[in-house]
């Protein structure tokens, strides 16, 4: 996918002042935000399931060699062929070469963030095949002129379904619709027809399990169970890092999976795909390849960042970001948006690609309390922050003025100097109302907001006057 | 029970009064209130910029200046929750801090934290005649469990009314330099927070962060609202606004 990370604080400019979009954001609130807070009363015990759930996924990373491996030849066993990919470049070559070899030349895709970290589509259509994209957000923004994902889980929460009205109008050729059902039913009606002429199929991968070789898909369109059965080859593909040791261990993250993605208690389709079709067996693709995807992770996993690779996808701490709640995905300018984006997105494509998501955040920390497996954000926010100051890849006035402050903050005497001419000075910028309106260096600040001006004397100043009258 | 109070610089800088009101509040509860003379910053704007080196040193000074007395209280969630609950990981490599650094963070406080679980204040010397909504701030709220405190307290102010307004725990987009980094984003946020106290009707919006108060009373008095008091907790429940 084409990066625009670099251009994030025009982007949120852009959708800040875009009314439609601020209206369709306020879906998330309704949709995912109330929905989540009301399935999790359905758990005994949410805390000390996203103690297991943090467990869980840490352990897999603590030794994920050995846990790949064992996810390998369990696979292998089951008749499936396991590929590793180390670039996003290679995920593309990998999957033309399956192509080729069965002589694909329709391919479906059910959901898979992974593969647009490749731009997969992009390299297929270029290789004069075919894709088409199931789920309904992706197919929707596949027909938008490959429009990018702005969320997780929901791609085109961006849009109105008024939007989608018109799109399907115009692309289709068909009469206006209303109605989400209306809708729903005509995407289902040209995407049945692809189902059964694909010779591919294209799904990501919620989880890997090591000690079955399958790989489980969480969806409620019922499109990843056409997308991954119908066609002669499945191909699977997702990040090393969505190993989990048992199917035990699934039980658990699902738990949390879909309460925190949508306030579902479970999703309406959970597929768990376990090889190739054997003699006798009536469902399933004949030929299974997994693509297990490298593309910068194992550098994250070697960082002081590594934690983030336990995210399970579900897009809680987007859901509930302020920054994310009010400028939408598509500001953050990569495939990952939101609190774990700013992580995963910096890591992934350079951090001088995206100097502006590490401080992109409040560090309000809603995202660090819902995330199921305790990925703790505003913590892996500020130790990309400090890379970048250490790499001197801050503006060389913002790093100044903060050097300053210390400077001066760590001289108790010069501290109490300068605080005592600057807090008059202030004083003396603001109007009869006590505000100062324009701040010089300031207008960050003063662009929408005033300042309320400081009382004119500092605490340290006159609590040392009050000792002194006292001691008199 | 010898308190050292940490001011925290954006009081010492922009609102002594509130400074003063926390030291009423602790004397009134029964604190004897030790003022360390050279105390300054925690640390936290280098911290959150990834300043380490600063943040460090200004950590360690923050120590050495508090760790005689019994506790450390500040007027402020976001001051507090800097030491206690990070202080720990920014000097964990410090031979010269170990068993230092956990004894300063074990009996770190916010303000009204302190008086409701420590000094058991039953009253508090305020009154206060009206309407008011309270802002949970991130850091009182998510690192130092500072919800029910607050409100407590104010329960006790007789002429109060306590409404809360819809979600008082979202940000409020100040969030240290980000206010000035990302001021677009940042002032969406705090009018966003300035439209729920609009609906929520008060005559006064109170939390007991400095920055919060400083963001939210600025875009206030920006949207042309000069009458909602914007008052730090500290101010109200010592009696020092009318």
């Amino acid at each position: 996918m084409q990066i625009a990370s670099m251009h994030f604080k025009a982007n949120a400019h852009v959708k800040l002042n875009d009314a439609g979009l601020q209206r369709n954001l306020g879906k998330i609130k309704t949709k995912f935000v109330e929905k989540r807070r009301l399935s999790l009363f359905e758990l005994d015990d949410f805390e000390g399931t996203r103690d297991a759930a943090r467990a869980i996924r840490q352990r897999a990373l603590d030794n994920l060699d050995t846990w790949l491996g064992i996810f390998e030849r369990n696979a292998t066993a089951r008749g499936a062929t396991v590929l590793f990919a180390e670039t996003p470049a290679e995920v593309n070559t990998l999957l033309l070469e399956i192509a080729a070899k069965h002589a694909v030349k329709k391919i479906i895709k059910s959901k898979s963030m992974v593969s647009e970290e490749s731009a997969l589509d992009h390299a297929i259509e270029a290789a004069g095949l075919t894709v088409v994209e199931t789920d309904l957000g992706e197919y929707i923004l596949q027909i938008n002129d490959y429009e990018p994902p702005s969320h997780l889980i929901g791609p085109a929460l961006h849009k109105s379904k008024e939007e989608v009205a018109l799109l399907f109008h115009e692309k289709h050729g068909t009469p206006l619709k209303s109605g989400i059902d209306e809708l729903c039913l005509e995407a289902r009606g040209v995407l049945r027809g692809h189902y059964l002429s694909a010779d591919m199929g294209i799904s990501g991968g919620n989880f890997f399990v090591a000690e079955t070789g399958s790989v489980v898909l969480v969806t409620n369109e019922g499109n990843a169970t056409l997308t991954t059965t119908l066609p002669k080859v499945h191909v699977a593909i997702s990040g090393i890092e969505k190993i989990v040791p048992t199917l035990e261990d699934v039980a658990t993250l699902m738990r949390l999976l879909p309460r925190s993605a949508t306030g579902q208690s479970i999703s309406n389709y959970v597929d768990v795909l376990t090889g190739s079709k054997g003699a006798g067996e009536f469902h399933g693709a004949e030929h299974m390849y997994f693509i297990i995807v490298d593309s910068g992770r194992s550098v994250v996993l070697g960082s002081d960042v590594s934690e983030a690779l336990r995210c399970i996808r579900c897009g809680a701490c987007m859901n509930h970001c302020p920054v994310y709640q009010n400028i939408g995905g598509h500001s953050y300018g990569w495939v990952y948006p939101g609190p774990i984006g700013s992580i995963l997105t910096p890591m992934y494509i350079g951090l001088k690609n995206a100097l502006d998501l590490p401080h992109a955040s409040t560090m309000c920390n809603q995202c660090g309390v819902v995330c199921p497996v305790r990925i703790p954000l505003p913590d892996l926010q500020r130790k990309l922050r400090e890379k970048e100051f250490e790499g001197n890849l801050r503006p060389w006035y913002e790093s100044a003025a903060l050097k300053a402050w210390s400077f001066v903050a760590k001289r108790p005497a010069l501290y109490a100097a300068l605080s005592g001419i600057g807090v008059r000075v202030l004083r003396s910028m603001a109007g009869a109302d006590g505000l100062i309106h324009k701040l010089p260096l300031a207008g960050g600040w003063t662009d929408e907001r005033d300042m309320p001006a400081p009382a004119g004397r500092t605490f340290r100043a006159l609590y040392r006057e009050r000792r002194k009258v006292a001691a008199r | 029970m010898r308190v050292g109070f940490f001011v925290t610089c954006l009081v010492d800088l922009m609102r002594p009064s509130i400074g003063f009101a926390a030291l009423k509040l602790l004397e009134a509860g029964g604190a004897e209130v030790y003022v360390p003379d050279a105390q300054t910053c925690c640390g936290q704007p280098a911290y959150n910029s990834g300043d380490r080196a600063d943040a460090v040193a200004l950590a360690r000074k923050v120590v050495a200046e508090f760790e005689d007395c019994d506790y450390l209280v500040a007027p402020s969630g976001s001051c507090s929750g800097m030491i206690r609950t990070h202080y720990g990981e920014l000097l964990a490599d410090d031979p010269a801090m170990a068993g230092r650094v956990g004894k300063l963070t074990a009996k770190t406080f916010e303000l009204t934290n302190f008086l409701v679980n420590v000094l058991k204040v039953q009253s508090v010397p305020g009154t206060f005649a009206g309407k008011v909504t309270y802002h949970d701030s991130c850091a009182g709220l998510r690192e130092m469990g500072i919800k029910a405190q607050p409100r407590a307290l104010l329960a006790r102010m007789p002429g109060i009314q306590l409404a809360e307004m819809a979600e008082c725990e979202m940000c409020c987009g100040f969030g240290g330099t980000f206010s000035v980094k990302f001021g677009e984003i940042s002032s969406r946020l705090a009018d966003n927070k300035c439209q729920a106290i609009a609906n929520a009707r008060v005559d006064a919006v109170v939390l007991g962060d400095l920055g919060c108060m400083l963001n939210i009373e600025g875009r206030l008095r920006r949207r042309g609202d000069t009458t909602t008091k914007v008052l730090h907790i500290a101010e109200v429940l010592a009696g020092e606004v009318g």
